[in-house]
């Protein structure tokens, strides 16, 4: 299937979806030496987000999330797109100053994030102004649509 | 509708004043754009909490900033770092790991920004006043400026704060404008006693459970008794952000845009009710302890936020009636100014040999300052309890503070007051 989203980070990705059955907070929460979920009360502690789109419904907690998730995209541990289902200007912040320090884009996207399971393959790429394609297909096969190269940012 | 900016704006993005402005004016625009606000307003002043090290892309973003030569362009005060720089014998940290923390500390120094490393800095000469525009991080800061003093922030954070400071700008959105300010949530209390209605505990159960409750909506609170001084309101408001994500609550008869109840809802009707019982009270400080009573003390942790000097001045007679003995440290976070003047005043002379460890600059739940951390740490202090079993891994008992010192004085978890 084909969904429009809005790109509050704009950007081109492809990955395998993880989807997380709450809200995570990236400060107290991600390992930033590994990407792995390391708060022990989240559902999908010890899942780690290096390289995955991650999909959630929204953000949490404190705004040292920017940081951390920073500091991810900076070690090559962030995921490769962040997906959510409402904005989160914290997670926004930590991929917009990353981008700016050290030219590592990792998108952020927010659409309806519903019927969308973890190991989907996940395609984002950029239709228009702030907006977002993504194609998500099953995990056996390829994303509908041909992969087209394009460069992040 | 895009972000529209101002002529000053669009100078500032293209860099006429020089590479930092532009920098920090591309990722303030950027930001307000993904929030939706339609254009940015003037600050009058930041507080920035960048000083606390989570990695290399926290230094870095800053010193790049610094090797652009860049300044604040209004005043501009510091929240804690993870050092202590006026005490750095209590810091447990090697000195590769000191190094960049102490850098980042220094490089927002250079930026021009009042090395006043504190978290209460509505404490200090910087305290804005009602309807002032400002832009500041930590979570207990901004609830107060918000709702005791009536200033108004938005919740902002890591970086952008910095972007503000660096800029003079804000986005027009959100707490900055009147109509958010409104309340949405009725939290009522009823059933308390007199004689127990004004402890501390009061006020920062009270913060748990609109934290908890209140969700995005602004709480407004009704029947909480007078605060004995604003620093009542303080541990409200850092509890009501710790458990939640408060950022302005109002308290009818007290805080300043709630004089009565229809003026905190702006003549609206509240969307929720939630009513507060004695129960509900004791059962949220319940929950803040996770060690039983009689318990091996291994430290005492107050001033999260930053003691005052009214906390000091309660403090201190109370420490010499108790007189601890049983060497467990008592640690007080505050702020170096408020440090400075005590200590020039003599009036902390002695207090060593009651445990006290005055800490400034940084708080004991940020970094790596406990002796020890296998006993149980007792807190007069909501956000304190919240945030340290999962940040240095201890065990907490809350208490109010004749708690506290009483427990330092037997060494095992006692309790004098009771809710």
């Amino acid at each position: 299937m084909v969904r429009t989203g809005r790109f509050f980070v704009e950007g081109a990705a492809e990955g395998i979806a993880l989807v997380l059955a709450a809200p995570l907070s990236f400060w107290g929460g991600v390992a930033v030496e590994s990407g792995e979920i390391i708060d022990r009360s989240h559902p999908d502690c010890g899942q780690n987000v290096a390289g995955r789109i991650l999909v959630m419904a929204g953000g949490r907690g404190s705004s040292s999330s920017s940081s951390v998730l920073a500091e991810t995209i900076r070690r090559g541990v962030a995921p490769a797109a962040i997906v959510l289902g409402r904005p989160d200007p914290i997670l926004t912040v930590g991929a917009l100053v990353a981008r700016e320090l050290y030219g590592l884009v990792c998108p952020i996207v927010v659409c309806a994030i519903d019927g969308v399971a973890s190991g989907d393959r996940i395609r984002i790429e950029a239709v228009g102004a702030d907006i977002a394609a993504l194609h998500i297909g099953n995990p056996f096969s390829p994303p509908c649509g041909e992969k087209v190269a394009r460069s992040a940012g | 509708m895009p972000l529209q900016l101002n002529a000053l704006d669009t100078a500032m993005l293209n860099g006429d004043f020089g590479p930092a402005a532009a920098s920090a004016m591309a990722i303030l625009a950027a930001f307000s754009e993904a929030i939706g606000a339609p254009s940015l307003l003037d600050i009058s002043r930041a507080h920035v909490d960048g000083c606390l090290y989570h990695g290399q892309a926290s230094l870095d973003f800053v010193e790049r900033l610094a090797a652009q030569g860049g300044r604040v362009r209004v005043p501009t005060t510091l929240n804690v770092g993870s050092l202590d720089l006026i005490h750095p014998e209590l810091i447990r940290l090697d000195s590769a790991q000191q190094a960049p923390r102490r850098r980042l500390m220094q490089a927002h120094e250079e930026l021009g920004c009042v090395p006043s490393f504190t978290c209460a800095p509505y404490q200090t000469l910087f305290r804005p006043s009602f309807g002032e525009q400002i832009a500041w991080g930590e979570s207990n800061a901004i609830v107060f400026a918000n709702s005791a003093i009536g200033a108004r922030t938005n919740r902002y954070g890591d970086f952008i704060d910095l972007c503000c400071a660096m800029t003079g700008r804000a986005p027009a959105w959100g707490l900055h404008l009147s109509e958010n300010r409104r309340g949405r949530i009725l939290f009522r209390i009823a059933g308390l006693k007199d004689s127990r209605a004004a402890t501390d505990g009061l006020y920062v159960a009270v913060g748990l459970l609109i934290g908890a409750q209140a969700g995005e909506m602004i709480p407004v609170i009704e029947g909480l008794p007078p605060p004995r001084d604003e620093d009542q309101l303080k541990a409200l408001g850092a509890a009501a952000a710790s458990a939640g994500a408060v950022g302005l609550f109002h308290a009818v008869g007290i805080t300043p845009e709630a004089p009565n109840l229809a003026e905190a809802f702006h003549g609206k009707a509240p969307e929720a009710t939630v009513a507060i019982g004695p129960g509900d009270i004791a059962q949220a400080l319940r929950q803040l302890s996770n060690a039983p009573d009689g318990a091996p003390v291994a430290a005492i942790c107050l001033g999260t936020p930053h003691f005052s000097r009214r906390e000091w001045e309660r403090f201190l007679p109370l420490l010499r009636d108790f007189a601890p003995r049983a060497g467990v440290p008592i640690y007080v976070n505050t702020g170096r100014a408020t440090l400075a003047a005590l200590e020039a005043e003599g009036l902390l002379d002695g207090a060593n040999e009651y445990g006290l460890v005055a800490v400034a600059d940084t708080c004991t739940y940020v970094t790596a300052i406990l002796a020890r951390l296998d006993g149980v740490v007792m807190t007069n202090s909501g956000k304190w309890a919240h945030y340290a079993p999962g940040n240095i891994g201890v065990r907490v008992a809350f208490g109010e503070i004749e708690d506290c010192l009483a427990s330092a004085a037997a060494g095992r978890v006692t309790r004098v007051s009771s809710w």
